[in-house]
Parts: C-alpha cells; sequence; structure tokens
C-alpha cells in the first residue's frame, strides 16, 4: 500500500483529519472511508443527511463550439440534445463495446460543459480526451484543484437551502445552477449516487473547507454527518448503481451493465456503437444482475456463482444491505441463461455453495 | 484504552482468557476498530482441532473479509453463537459478549508465545 504521505490531498483534507477519519489511498487521493462508521453513516443518509467529500473525481471544463458533436462521438447517450443547465450520464467506451469510464456530463453557460469522470479513470480520461481532441474545443482540468462536496438524504433540501441564494426545491433531478453558498460562487447541481434526494456542490478548493465546517456546524444537531467512501459504496449498490471496475470495465460495456437506457443507438456513429448495437440485438451477452443472498454468509468480488453445478458467473459486488434489513446483496455478471428474475444461483464462499436469487436492480428505491 | 486483566494477547489482536485448562478466545477492542462495523463471523465447529496461530475462520466488516487466527491451540468446545444473529455485540463489547470460541487448551506452554498487556499496549501504540 502506498504510504499516506505520497498520496495527494483533497482540499478538505485537513478536516478529514480533524474529524477523525480513516483515511484509505482511492484515486490516488487520501480519503475518507469513513468516520463514525458505515452503518451509522449509512443510516444518517437514508434518513437524514450526509455530508461527502468528492473531490478526488476529475472534473474537467470542456469548451468550444463543437463539444456536444464531438463528445456526441466519444459517448454511447446524447449530448447535442441536452438544455442548458442540465445534467447527463454518460458512458465513454472503448472499440469492443467496453466502457473506458462512466461520467456525467453538465451543460453550463454558452458553449462551456462540465465533465466529471472517477478518481480511478481520471488520469486515462484525461489522455483519451486529449487523444481524440478536435478543433473546436478546448479542454481544462481542474482535477485535484476544484472540490466538490456533496450533501445527500431526505434532508438536503431543508439544510442546504439556508445557505444558498436559489430556490433548490424548484431545482429538477439532474438539473444544475450556479449559485452562491454562504457567500462562495458555487455550481449547485441536483445529482448523486447514493439513491436518495441530494446535491453536489461545485466549489473552489480553498473555499471548500469554509462550506465544508459550515454545514456540519450549522445542521449537526439536526443529524447532518461526515460521511466516507464505505457508506458511499453499500448506499450505491442498494440503489442499483454500478461502480467502474465492478459493474462497468474495459471488458464489462453499458449494454452488459443494465445501462441501455443511456444508449442512443440513433446517434449516427460513435466508439463502441457497432459492438454495442450488435450486443442489442443478439441478446446473447453476459449481462450483471442483482442477487439476494440466502443466509448471512456476505459475497463479495470475485467469488464464482453456478446455476444447477455449472459455473455461470461471478460476483462483482456485495454487501450487507442494512435499508433492506441487512440481508446480503451482490451484482453478478452471469450467461443470459442464469440472468432470469427468480432464477435461484449458488454462490461459492470459501468452498461451499450458498444460495442466492435473482431479483431486480435497484434493490432499493427511495420513497 | 485500558485492557482488562488477566488476558493475553497475540499479534494479530486476539485475546485469550485461559481459566483452567479452557482457553477464551475473541479479538481486542483494537481489532473490532480497525475492521469496523462486523457483519458475519465464521467460526470453528466444536469438536474441531486448531493450532496455536492457525486460521480457523473469517471476520467479515462490511467492506472487508479478514482471516481469523486462534492464539492458543486445543479442540473447540464451544463458540459464541449469539454472534450469528447479532455479530455487531463484537463491536460494541470485544472483551464480553463479543467473544468468539472457547478452546480445551492441550499445552499451556504454548502461552508463553503471547504478549501481556503491556506488550500488547506497546504493539497497538505503534
Amino acid at each position: 500500500m502506498t504510504a499516506t504521505e505520497e498520496l495527494k490531498k483533497t482540499a478538505l483534507y485537513d478536516a478529514h483529519v480533524a474529524l477523525g477519519a480513516r483515511l484509505v489511498p482511492f484515486g490516488g487521493f487520501a480519503m475518507p472511508v469513513q468516520y463514525g462508521g458505515i452503518l451509522k453513516e449509512h443510516e444518517a443518509v437514508r434518513h437524514r443527511a450526509g455530508l461527502f467529500d468528492l473531490s478526488h473525481m476529475g472534473q474537467f471544463l470542456l469548451r468550444g463550439p463543437r463539444v456536444a458533436e464531438w463528445a456526441d462521438a466519444l459517448t454511447i447517450n446524447a449530448v447535442a440534445t441536452m438544455k442548458p443547465w442540465q445534467a447527463r450520464y454518460n458512458i465513454f467506451c472503448n472499440e469492443r463495446g467496453g466502457a473506458h469510464d462512466d461520467t456525467i456530463f453538465y451543460r453550463l453557460e454558452g458553449d462551456e460543459w462540465m465533465l466529471v469522470v472517477n478518481a480511478s479513470n481520471a488520469d486515462a480520461m484525461w489522455a483519451h480526451l486529449n487523444a481524440h481532441l478536435a478543433d473546436g474545443v478546448t479542454l481544462e482540468s481542474h482535477h485535484g484543484k476544484a472540490a466538490l462536496i456533496a450533501i445527500q438524504g431526505p434532508a438536503s433540501v431543508a439544510m442546504l437551502q439556508p445557505h444558498v441564494d436559489i430556490d433548490l426545491a424548484a431545482m429538477k433531478y439532474y438539473f444544475c445552477a450556479r449559485a452562491k453558498v454562504d457567500g462562495v460562487p458555487a455550481l449547485i447541481a441536483r445529482t448523486g449516487y447514493t439513491g436518495e434526494d441530494g446535491f453536489e456542490l461545485f466549489v473552489d478548493g480553498e473555499q471548500a473547507t469554509k462550506i465544508w465546517n459550515t454545514l456540519l456546524a450549522a445542521h449537526g444537531q439536526e443529524g447532518l454527518i461526515p460521511c466516507g467512501l464505505g457508506a458511499r459504496d453499500v448506499l450505491r449498490l442498494e440503489a442499483g448503481m454500478p461502480l467502474y471496475g465492478h459493474e462497468l470495465t474495459a471488458e464489462i460495456g453499458p449494454v452488459q451493465a443494465g445501462q441501455s437506457w443511456a444508449l442512443k443507438l440513433s446517434k449516427p456513429a460513435f466508439i463502441g456503437r457497432d459492438v454495442l448495437a450488435a450486443q442489442v440485438e443478439s441478446d446473447t451477452y453476459a449481462r450483471i444482475v442483482g442477487l439476494k443472498m440466502d443466509g448471512k454468509v456476505p459475497a463479495r468480488e470475485g467469488y464464482a456463482v453456478f446455476a444447477s453445478g455449472e459455473r455461470v458467473g461471478e460476483i462483482r459486488s456485495g454487501s450487507m444491505a442494512p435499508a433492506l434489513g441487512n440481508i446480503n446483496i451482490a451484482t453478478a455478471l452471469v450467461e443470459k441463461s442464469a440472468a432470469t428474475l427468480g432464477t435461484r444461483l449458488q454462490v461459492e464462499v470459501r468452498g461451499t455453495l450458498h444460495g442466492a436469487t435473482v431479483v431486480a436492480l435497484p434493490f432499493y428505491k427511495r420513497a | 484504552m485500558t485492557l482488562p486483566t488477566g488476558l493475553q494477547f497475540s499479534k494479530e489482536h486476539e485475546w485469550v482468557k485461559l481459566e483452567g485448562d479452557t482457553a477464551t478466545i475473541g479479538i481486542t477492542t483494537y481489532a473490532q476498530d480497525s475492521l469496523g462495523d462486523i457483519v458475519y463471523v465464521e467460526l470453528p465447529k466444536v469438536g474441531a482441532t486448531v493450532t496455536q496461530f492457525g486460521n480457523v475462520g473469517v471476520i467479515e466488516s462490511v467492506k472487508a473479509v479478514s482471516d481469523l487466527y486462534t492464539p492458543i491451540g486445543g479442540e473447540v468446545t464451544e463458540i459464541n453463537t449469539h454472534l450469528d444473529a447479532d455479530p455487531a455485540a463484537v463491536n460494541r463489547d470485544a472483551f464480553g459478549e463479543g467473544w468468539l470460541f472457547k478452546v480445551k487448551v492441550t499445552d499451556a506452554s504454548q502461552t508463553a508465545n503471547l504478549l501481556d498487556a503491556a506488550a500488547y499496549e506497546k504493539l497497538t501504540a505503534e
């Protein structure tokens, strides 16, 4: 493991240390995996709200008259049709139909866009974008400089509203706006990765600690607590959202990962299109399914999955799911024959087979 | 954190309380804190013979699977079956209701391979 000293620090690093966070290397940064405990943090987000530092994620500014057209040739979802201040989930694929990264585009003023990429892919994505650079497009990386703070949970609107100069309730899901948070200029987006309502605040790194501390001080009494990447992973898994490196990889593409809703085959040409179109057409590909485990033994990434004694796939993510009464849930990449809802499968855990049932994703939907 | 008296410790953060030839075994408060919220404990079977410092099971937190070692060898006489329904007891009370299993010790001289409280405190302070 890389020593913490060699890792990059987000603008909120000192705040995390002061809060007693357990820091782990993630995407080249020393990031909080937990503060008071994953289950406690998960509970706060599902019932009140939690505050996350996501400053390790890559923030790239895309500018120019041809950004939309250019980005549409590199991604599976539509970019050109986005309205001003709209946010949209999108996936960059490779020629084999696998995924380079899953991302969110934010359409800003004029011909300016922001692209947020996974921390673990930020360097590779920066190289990918630059390798495909076209006239009429300029790129600017804010990775490691700009901060990103997320407030997630049913109380997000109530807690954040007193600090901002726009009407948050009027902001639609997957839209964004320029605003001030306690006087600090920010881009506020109604996006997230937890399955709850919430906002993501893009702010200058130097102002991030002020906002972070102000929000915690103002709403700690109402149950707002800092949350780490551990809770975030459980929350996103319950909400059925893919995590790059698990449900989506260079080999597991968006169709296999159940993200066909974001695939716009009506777009003329984009990287990976032919492979993805053929997958949709043939429908024979191995695919990601949700599993509920029968017993108390958690399924973990890499465990083999069997159907009637035959190996049909492997676990890609697994966790205990507090929002589902502490049962164990998992995602698995399985053959089509094993992917029908209700199919009984077996997961091999340390040499023993444990029963599981294929269930619909997401596991958890907010009320 | 003051350690309870009468215990010995392994470098892998297990504790042993030897009463007669019965050793009660658990993991330390330091270990449960490092692991985080414990969601599943897999213990050796009653009647199994275990070897000092051998792998006898797993402890799983929300995020990770960790091997469980026994700090002393012998025959497993009892396991803490309450942990099946309430694995978080190990987090709440690692030295008490969160005990893991009991072993009938065949070679008490193995305790010489363990740490006393002062040595264990020094280990975890590093």
